[in-house]
């Protein structure tokens, strides 16, 4: 199962980003294969508006099953996602990302 | 002579000055008041008079049409504001985000995407005596500030165009709502305040209109607060002080309940004056 952080940086010590389309990274991990990836997500920062669909976007075609974030998708962030069946789990803001994974796993996010 | 009340920050008064300013010229000549501000236009509520005239305004969008579409991707590559994406075989199209630029529809190999027509706004036209109100609203939720000011100064240009003076009332910032409010004007008051935060943002207005080639002037509001870097910042700058509104609990009163001010503050009136003749001077110097 592919598990998708708003990140601020590359690692599982990473601090989660309450921004949904302006994070600076998109962290992926694999609880599986227990593999990290990273997509880069600066190029929204140079975008007035439509950073959160791009973000979307950007996850969309990475076959997320899981979104782990802090404040959510915004309304057209939230409509474009609405065309995948990502789970979305909202309110770990600030948190580290290994702390909110332990989190998700004893089902203690809230569910969008 | 087209004059545009800008500021920068926000709050600094530029409906106050725009909406006292026309009135107070109005009784002497006919002056057009537009309000650019369509995001939160409020220079209506300082004014009853007769609306003489109210249309809808469009936006062209692309629509997808799904029975045409071979997923090809040429759309989502043109898109350059992130408002045409694509989800396997979906498309999806955000019209909010939308700059109405034709790309997606115009390179579309297979016709998936004719563009069609989506309000975005109101225009409404006001008149009481020498006066004309101009004030566009956009619909909520709509992004795109900039098409419906040039629409709004469009129908200005082409139904108020014999007026003396046109005071447009221009967004606060200095993004593209700003340039589009003041792009086509002779002349650009900023409104400031005399603190810090009205600094910041009035070095930025000013680059703003250092880049655009426009000549300015400036206008402090609530003066007697604050320090004296604004003045300081002016002097050194080689920049016009055309006038000082006093800082007075009674303008927040009068402000709040939808009056004019140089009806009844003596102060705010001798101040007014010296815009209204240092417009005059930009007339004489014009023609």
């Amino acid at each position: 199962m592919k598990i998708a952080f708003t990140s601020n940086g590359k690692d599982l010590d990473s601090i989660i980003d309450a921004r949904f389309g302006r994070c600076e990274y998109i962290l992926i991990y694999d609880d599986l294969s227990e593999e990290i990836e990273i997509i880069e997500n600066n190029d929204s920062a140079a975008d007035a508006h439509g950073a959160g669909p791009k973000t979307a976007h950007k996850l969309y075609n990475s076959n997320i099953d899981v979104l782990i974030t802090g404040n959510g998708p915004g309304g057209n962030a939230a409509k474009v996602l609405e065309r995948s069946k990502m789970e979305i789990y909202i309110g770990a803001a600030n948190k580290p990302i290994k702390d909110a994974l332990d989190l998700y796993k004893e089902n203690k996010l809230e569910k969008l | 002579m087209k004059i545009s009340i800008a500021s920068g920050k926000g709050g600094t008064g530029k409906t106050t000055l725009s909406t006292n300013l026309a009135s107070y010229l109005s009784q002497n000549l006919e002056v057009v008041l537009t309000d650019l501000d369509v995001e939160e236009p409020n220079s209506g509520l300082f004014f009853s008079g007769e609306i003489v005239h109210k249309e809808d305004k469009f936006k062209m969008i692309p629509e997808w049409i799904e029975d045409k579409c071979d997923a090809c991707g040429i759309c989502q590559n043109a898109c350059k504001f992130n408002a045409v994406l694509q989800f396997g075989n979906f498309i999806s199209v955000l019209p909010e985000l939308c700059h109405s630029c034709y790309a997606c529809s115009e390179l579309c190999p297979t016709d998936a995407l004719p563009m069609i027509t989506k309000k975005m706004g109101e225009l409404t036209h006001k008149k009481m005596g020498n006066l004309s109100l101009i004030e566009s609203r956009l619909t909520i939720g709509e992004e795109q500030a900039v098409p419906l000011i040039k629409q709004t100064n469009i129908y200005v240009k082409k139904y108020l165009s014999s007026a003396k003076i046109h005071i447009f009332d221009s967004p606060p910032g200095t993004s593209c709502p700003v340039i589009e409010a003041t792009k086509h004007v002779n002349f650009v008051i900023l409104i400031t305040e005399p603190t810090p935060f009205g600094l910041h943002d009035l070095k930025l207005a000013v680059d703003t209109m250092r880049e655009m080639k426009k000549d300015f002037g400036v206008v402090i509001n609530r003066f007697g607060i604050g320090n004296d870097e604004v003045i300081n910042y002016c002097i050194n700058n080689g920049i016009e002080i055309i006038a000082k509104f006093p800082n007075d609990r009674r303008v927040a009163e009068l402000y709040s309940k939808g009056e004019l001010l140089y009806l009844q503050i003596p102060e705010f009136a001798h101040e007014l004056e010296k815009v209204k003749n240092y417009i005059y001077d930009l007339i004489e110097e014009f023609e």
